[in-house]
């Protein structure tokens, strides 16, 4: 067919770009590879979209999902065939567990030779089947744009999850003719929604009025949604506290006064009693994980429970909802806000009980201790918090963290004030996510501060992005937390394993060398009178900067409950300093 | 308890697997699964009977509907369906058998009373051909053994099911209840509760849920 202007004859790599280009999608994190050579071939004719050169191909599914995460548009990465499409599956099932709307683009051997165990050939659709929401084998040119539009319909519609879409060496090479129009996808769907007037609507205002002691939990699902105002208005009129998982984080802000903290394994103690206690939990786009309910026979056993929430299957898992409310948040909470009259001041009776029950709880927290010269990564966090806020860029950093201490330690000590601030791998728990994620966040967000907050062992495992950084000339921040152990690991041996610390003890290199041989500048800290100043230098440099926070080795995360545990159950913080005390043990 | 879920799903290359793989993933096993043409193009539909907890029902269905690939799920009980199986059976018949020249007029009567049909006849054997429920097949199963006759091979084709009279929302919507206007590929919007008849809306299967 000869070329016309409206309905050009392109190459099936050349409509992957354009039809990406379309989509609104300007950057792609990705490695090269033989089965994807023709669509690099292709990439110069797109000037429009920047293609970021990662280190591992893991490293470019993270940078997708911290991409995603940071502005809520569909991150895309790129890998070629066999091992290039194997490395992007932690990141992939990362994605699918926090529901990360994510684009993942495989080359393939040509056709012909499917399933011949062909050089670097790997049933990538077979293997990523169960961490998808959806994948797609492409063979034919043709099948190139209307696959690629339907990808970016099912990542983001409903419940987001990550798409992969793995096109032939032979459908890359082929011509087609290329209508971006044409090639859209039908109508999503059919997502189950609720009416006003139906029963479990009505169900639902009745718990709320009758409820005395009603807890908003508050999960991810209210920044898929963007229902972060509906929320408020909700809370506010209904004079609900509002209790966090770690993923709604910066949902409804810190200092809100209704706003309790997070829930669950490390929660702060009076959170997790408020929910014991409760007598209604309203479930916003949370699914019950099991860091978050502790033992299920004995969770919240008083309390009824509305679970709205976007993905039926997630109704009834872990715990038994009484009235649910299926359907998008924001237009779930649209629809039931406006049938309910807001509640008098007496209702906040309520939340000065758990206001009271407070305790003792600010006496043993480690912020509030006296300098025993000792340097706690509580503190460091802390202080990352505090100077971010004195700057007044709180609601401009963002912090991505990679998993274990330093992540419930990030959790309890960074105050976040606005959502998609914290950029953090909660359901599958990827150590080695910190530092990729942070190069998707500042890619999508360079006019934002973000702070990579990682542990020494985690940092390690995706170390080699710092050479993206660099080739990018990103100016991002990294904060390690290095206390010599694979921290969370270390302190679940102390408790559970009779202080058998095996395989835990870590050595790593010296990270600000590290950082210098990449070209990055950096610091050690070992004092927390250093904290602040070297943080701010760090912020202010305008390039990127490591700081290796050598903090004190054997620290807990407390509070803490123990697995199987209930969640009132929980092990507080120790009245005296838990570190003098290790230290005196040694 | 058994679980009979009807599936619609698109007829491409490896949806199969994708709903196997989701059993596999809970943990359940599937009793029996057929797949077949369905009456709309493209769309093929599924039986599948699985041995699940009595409550797990809702979940099954909705991650059955969660697979991009699926256009519609229903869950059917035995009183509200028709459930019926296909099998070929069979049977040593022949003069060396233990009822000698008897034994093929004797499998004859027999087929006869459980409305079994005679497909092939072979100097040694015979097939028979029934159509029922599970339970009349292994009736006719038990009864050819408990005769004496050795059973050679056996093929089930498993369970098909099909909801009684005019219980779906499709039916409705064929009775122009419902946009009697729409095209047949493209009514399928049974997740839709104002599409919906009451008992089909999904947060209503909870409540016929056990704790």
């Amino acid at each position: 067919m000869a070329n016309n202007n409206q309905h050009p004859t392109l190459t099936g790599s050349e409509i992957l770009w354009a039809t990406l280009a379309g989509e609104g999608t300007t950057t792609v994190f990705g490695y090269p590879g033989g089965a994807i050579l023709p669509i690099y071939d292709a990439l110069r004719k797109f000037p429009t979209i920047h293609h970021v050169l990662v280190r591992h191909e893991q490293g470019a599914s993270h940078m997708a999902d911290g991409y995603a995460r940071a502005s809520g548009r569909v991150g895309v990465c790129m890998a070629t065939s066999g091992p290039g499409a194997t490395n992007l599956v932690t990141g992939l099932a990362t994605a699918m567990l926090d529901s990360i709307p994510m684009i993942a683009i495989t080359g393939q051997v040509s056709s012909k030779v499917l399933g011949s165990d062909a050089f670097q050939e790997v049933d990538i659709t077979g293997i990523t089947l169960p961490i998808t929401k959806h994948n797609f084998l492409v063979t034919r040119a043709e099948e190139i744009a209307p696959t690629v539009r339907k990808a970016f319909q099912i990542a983001t519609s409903g419940r987001p999850g990550p798409v992969l879409i793995d096109i032939t060496k032979d459908a890359q090479q082929a011509t087609a003719t290329f209508d971006f129009d044409a090639a859209a996808p039908g109508a999503a769907r059919p997502h189950p929604m609720l009416r006003a007037e139906s029963a479990a609507m009505r169900e639902a205002i009745a718990l709320i009025k009758q409820a005395k002691k009603p807890i908003i939990l508050a999960g991810h699902g209210i920044v898929e949604s963007g229902a972060e105002a509906e929320v408020i208005a909700f809370a506010e009129s209904q004079k609900i506290p509002i209790a966090t998982t770690l993923l709604g984080l910066g949902c409804v802000p810190a200092a809100h006064p209704l706003q309790l903290g997070m829930m669950g394994m490390h929660g702060e103690s009076w959170v997790n009693n408020a929910i014991q206690q409760a007598d209604l939990l309203l479930a916003f786009g949370m699914r019950f994980d099991d860091r978050v309910t502790g033992n299920l026979a004995s969770y919240s056993p008083n309390s009824k429970k509305i679970h709205i929430e976007i993905d039926p299957s997630e109704i009834n898992k872990n715990v038994r909802a009484d009235v649910a409310l299926i359907g998008d948040l924001k237009s779930v909470l649209q629809v039931l806000l406006p049938q309910l009259q807001p509640k008098s001041a007496d209702a906040g009776a309520w939340l000065d009980e758990i206001n009271a029950s407070k305790g003792t709880a600010a006496v043993r927290d480690i912020i509030n201790l006296p300098d025993n010269g000792h340097l706690y990564a509580a503190h460091v966090i802390h202080d990352i918090w505090r100077e971010a806020q004195a700057a007044g860029r709180l609601n401009e950093t963002i912090v991505v963290t990679d998993v274990g201490q330093h992540q419930m330690w990030e959790a309890q000590y960074f105050k976040h004030e606005a959502p998609r601030t914290l950029v953090t791998s909660g359901g599958l728990g990827t150590m080695g996510f910190a530092l990729p994620a942070a190069i998707g966040a500042k890619v999508a967000c360079p006019e934002k501060d973000v702070w990579v907050i990682a542990g020494d062992g985690g940092f390690q495992m995706t170390a080699a992005e710092l050479s993206t950084i660099v080739q990018e000339g990103l100016a991002i921040n990294v904060a390690i937390i290095n206390n010599g152990f694979l921290g969370m690991v270390r302190q679940w041996q102390e408790t559970f394993y009779e202080k058998n610390y095996s395989a835990s003890p870590i050595l790593s290199p010296d990270f600000v060398m590290l950082a210098a041989a990449h070209g990055i500048a950096g610091a050690h800290v070992e004092k927390r009178a250093d904290v602040i100043p070297t943080v701010t230098k760090a912020r202010t440099s305008g390039k990127a900067f490591l700081i290796n926070f050598q903090v004190e080795k054997e620290d807990g995360v407390y509070p803490m409950i123990a697995p199987g545990a209930a969640l009132h159950e929980m092990v507080r913080r120790p009245q005296s300093d838990p570190l003098l005390e290790t230290a005196e043990d040694e | 308890m058994l679980h009979t879920f009807v599936a619609l799903v698109q007829d491409k290359p490896g949806v199969l697997t994708r709903v196997a793989s989701l059993f596999r993933r809970l943990n359940i096993n599937i009793v029996s699964l057929t797949v077949g043409e369905s009456e709309r193009q493209d769309t093929s539909r599924m039986t599948i009977v699985c041995e699940a907890p009595e409550n797990s029902a809702h979940r099954i269905r909705a991650s059955l509907y969660k697979l991009e690939t699926t256009v519609h799920v229903d869950e059917v009980n035995r009183t509200e369906a028709v459930v019926r199986e296909l099998c070929l059976v069979k049977v040593a018949a022949g003069p060396a058998q233990p009822h000698g020249l008897h034994s093929r007029s004797q499998i004859f009567e027999l087929a006869t009373v459980f409305r079994a049909r005679v497909v092939d006849l072979a100097p040694e054997s015979i097939m028979l051909e029934m159509t029922g429920s599970a339970s009349k097949i292994e009736g006719l199963l038990q009864v050819l053994r408990e005769s004496g006759y050795e059973v050679l091979e056996v093929s089930r084709t498993g369970r098909m099911a099909m909801r009684r009279g005019q219980h779906t929302s499709r039916v409705l919507k064929a009775l122009g209840t419902k946009e009697s206007g729409s095209e047949a590929g493209s009514d399928l919007l049974d997740l839709d509760p104002d599409a919906l008849p009451n008992s089909d809306q999904l947060p209503n299967q909870f409540d016929e849920e056990v704790d």
